[in-house]
């Protein structure tokens, strides 16, 4: 404890600069510079890697798709009884990817957690470009998707309405509102990064970011009317956010079928979003941090080891729901739903059950108990791959697995994945395509919150201590 | 049925009164498992064939399927009474609230679940929560060569691809029944018609009729003792009554 005091004393403020993010204020232009360079700096791997993806994105899910219009759903594995397969799993899963973005985002705004400033945008951008994703997964999945928009409430010479007791329709309203209040929430504290952009470039660049800035010159009024958005979308996105994966998870709980109907699964799924997403953004972190300019300066280890703890705790969230649920199926007694049971984890992809939870409990709680392991940037974005593999996985056992057996013992089958694969890596590859191009339109870091936060942190030293005090800025 | 129906549920009762009107009985220990019905049923439906393809794949289209299973194990495994599986008609169907686009609804004429071919854009979320697993998904567009086409009942639609089907309980046949006792000023005589499936079991193993008439045939069938109904406990109330092992 002493020697340890000692060093603190030694290094003094080094130690807390090099540590922290926000104690290692560099010049506002310099920063912003660094921020601008990130963007215009591309290498021929990056070319490389995007005309691949670029390949793979109009094979696997447009082509694909337009094959799977013309041709039937008949090219897809999905059929009796498992009319729901990876179309479904996939919607679910990147509706899931898509809440790590504004639980980041929003609820560590609320909270003043000051560990989210540089990559609040990173994530914001993960949930409008995963709720493509997911747009992307459930119009495949129709089968007549060019008559999707009968979903709407549009007004029509029959007096034809959308049925408001189908899930469906409220998880078109819920998923519809959360990619409109998320992507405006994307957007505003964009908006003075923008104007620094239109101030810095030139060419097309100019017209680009001056028609995104709106005006914005970073006068008191300007930023108060932002501030003032701001904390009213952080605050009314919260509960838009636990609302739309519980109301996708009751397409699957309203349902008579034995495994679906558990009023436990509104929180299950969110627990569940939020611990694929946390992964997600883990990782893309830190592939970020690997690939771009200037990146090692704004995402560092404090920032990996903040959200391995988070992720940890999600993760220990998840086993309990989980376990709830499982209880909750197993104690109801119903013979079906027993005979799921049991087919989830002896039947013939029983392995998968077993390396959900592997994947899901086992390498979370084994890996980031250790503050050196979570702040390792390639071990902890293995971790959340991991878990996103193995939450994918827990999706394809309640989607398809839990469809294959019913309550008509003649119609059980076994799902088998036809044109699903290639769209489901199509939308994969279009998710990374769509944010490789973000990355290098917009700036990737918000610049002005980072600034923000470096101005109300310092390091006073009271005696012998060193101690880090935070002003209130708001 | 009936002891859901004294059960002073306002839900179950309304519910109740939505079924009924139509009525089948399947009586189990005099089907033979011929498939008469299935073929029946095809040809006056207009159901598509799907290939040797898709067939494999277990996508053949029936609105009505004959199910059989063994009881016990190896060696001593024994055949019980084939079973046959359609629309139940309920009259609490879970199909119809989950669709969102109001393709299956219920009737308020014939107290049937139908399934609105051209308002159905696919989303087969009323064929993952039908208990009974009977309504059938058009794949693809499958092809009919000649001279199949010929054979087509001009009376039913003929679905594409993208869109869920299933048993009407031959809808157009009671409308045709109905429309010509109006025609002549009277009400439909009992076995004045029946379905497809009805109508073509050799072994009479399925009765088609009125269920809110108490002479008709079908309701006499129907109340004898050992009547039951296909996962009543779902509270579904199934307007198909099954006999096995009378």
């Amino acid at each position: 404890m002493m020697a340890d005091h000692n060093n603190h004393a030694e290094h003094g403020e080094a130690h807390f600069r090099e540590k922290h993010l926000m104690l290692d204020p560099l010049p506002r232009g310099q920063m912003n510079e660094m921020v601008m360079e990130s963007m215009y700096h591309t290498t021929w791997k990056f070319w490389v890697v995007f005309g691949l993806l670029a390949a793979i994105t109009a094979y696997a899910l447009f082509y694909s798709w337009g094959v799977m219009i013309a041709e039937g759903l008949g090219v897809a594995g999905v059929n009796r009884p498992s009319y729901w397969g990876i179309f479904l799993v996939n919607t679910v899963f990147w509706i899931g990817i898509s809440h790590a973005g504004t639980f980041i985002s929003a609820i560590l705004r609320v909270f003043k957690a000051e560990f989210r400033r540089p990559f609040t945008r990173a994530a914001e951008l993960m949930t409008t470009f995963g709720l493509v994703q997911a747009g992307f997964s459930i119009f495949m999945h129709m089968g007549r998707v060019w008559l999707s928009y009968w979903l709407m409430p549009y007004p029509n010479q029959r007096m034809l309405w959308p049925n408001f007791h189908s899930p469906l329709s409220w998880d078109l309203l819920a998923i519809t509102t959360y990619l409109l209040s998320s992507t405006m929430y994307l957007f505003l504290p964009l908006i003075p990064d923008l104007a620094m952009a239109r101030d810095r470039s030139t060419g097309w660049r100019k017209t680009f970011y001056k028609t995104l800035a709106l005006g914005f010159r970073g006068t008191e009024g300007e930023w108060a009317h932002l501030r003032n958005a701001m904390n009213i979308f952080a605050f009314a996105i919260i509960p838009v956010m636990f609302s739309v994966h519980t109301i996708v998870s009751w397409d699957f709980a309203v349902a008579t079928r034995p495994g679906w109907s558990s009023t436990i699964f509104g929180p299950y799924f969110v627990i569940g979003a939020l611990h694929s997403g946390m992964g997600a953004v883990v990782a893309v972190l830190a592939i970020i941090r690997g690939t771009m300019k200037h990146m090692k300066y704004f995402i560092r280890a404090e920032h990996f080891d903040a959200i391995g703890k988070l992720m940890l705790i999600i993760s220990m969230g998840w086993a309990y729901f989980f376990f709830n649920d499982y209880m909750i199926q197993w104690y109801g007694g119903d013979k079906w739903t027993d005979h799921l049971l049991h087919f989830h984890e002896y039947g013939p992809l029983g392995w998968m059950w077993f390396a959900m939870l592997i994947c899901n409990v086992a390498v979370p709680w084994l890996i980031l108990w250790n503050a050196r392991w979570r702040a390792n940037p390639l071990l902890i974005s293995i971790v959340g791959i991991i878990i996103n593999v193995g939450m994918w996985f827990e999706r394809y056992i309640i989607v398809p697995i839990s469809l294959s057996i019913n309550r008509m013992p003649f119609t059980w089958r076994m799902y088998e994945p036809g044109i699903e694969i290639p769209l489901g890596i199509g939308t994969v590859t279009f998710f990374i395509l769509l944010y490789m191009a973000a990355s290098k339109l917009i700036p990737l870091i918000p610049v002005w919150e980072v600034q923000e936060g470096q101005m109300a942190h310092e390091l006073k030293k009271f005696g012998r201590e060193t101690v880090v005090t935070v002003s209130e800025l708001e | 049925m009936a002891t859901l129906n004294e059960l002073n549920i306002a839900e179950v009762k309304l519910s109740a009164e939505e079924s009924g009107k139509w009525g089948m009985v399947i009586d189990q220990d005099i089907c033979t498992g011929c498939q008469a019905c299935v073929a029946a049923c095809a040809m006056e439906n207009n159901l598509s064939f799907v290939g040797e393809v898709d067939a494999g794949y277990g996508r053949s289209m029936h609105w009505i399927r004959i199910e059989r299973f063994w009881e016990g194990e190896y060696p001593e495994v024994r055949m019980t009474n084939n079973q046959p599986m359609m629309c139940q008609q309920c009259g609490s169907a879970p199909c119809e609230p989950v669709c969102p686009a109001f393709a299956t609804v219920h009737s308020m004429a014939e107290k049937i679940n139908l399934q609105v071919y051209n308002r159905c854009v696919g989303t087969r979320y009323c064929a993952n929560n039908c208990p009974y697993q009977v309504r059938s998904f058009n794949w693809r567009d499958y092809e009919r060569p000649e001279p199949l086409p010929n054979q087509l009942n001009p009376d039913v639609t003929v679905r594409r691809r993208g869109i869920m089907e299933k048993c009407t309980f031959c809808i157009q046949r009671i409308h045709r029944a109905q429309d010509q006792a109006k025609a002549e000023g009277r009400e439909v005589h009992d076995g004045e018609f029946t379905t497809a499936c009805a109508q073509s079991c050799p072994a009479n193993a399925i009765t088609f009729g009125r269920m809110d008439d108490p002479q008709s045939l079908v309701s006499q069938l129907a109340k004898r003792r050992g009547g039951m109904h296909h996962l009543e406990e779902l509270g579904t109330l199934p307007n198909v009554t099954y006999f096995n092992g009378g």
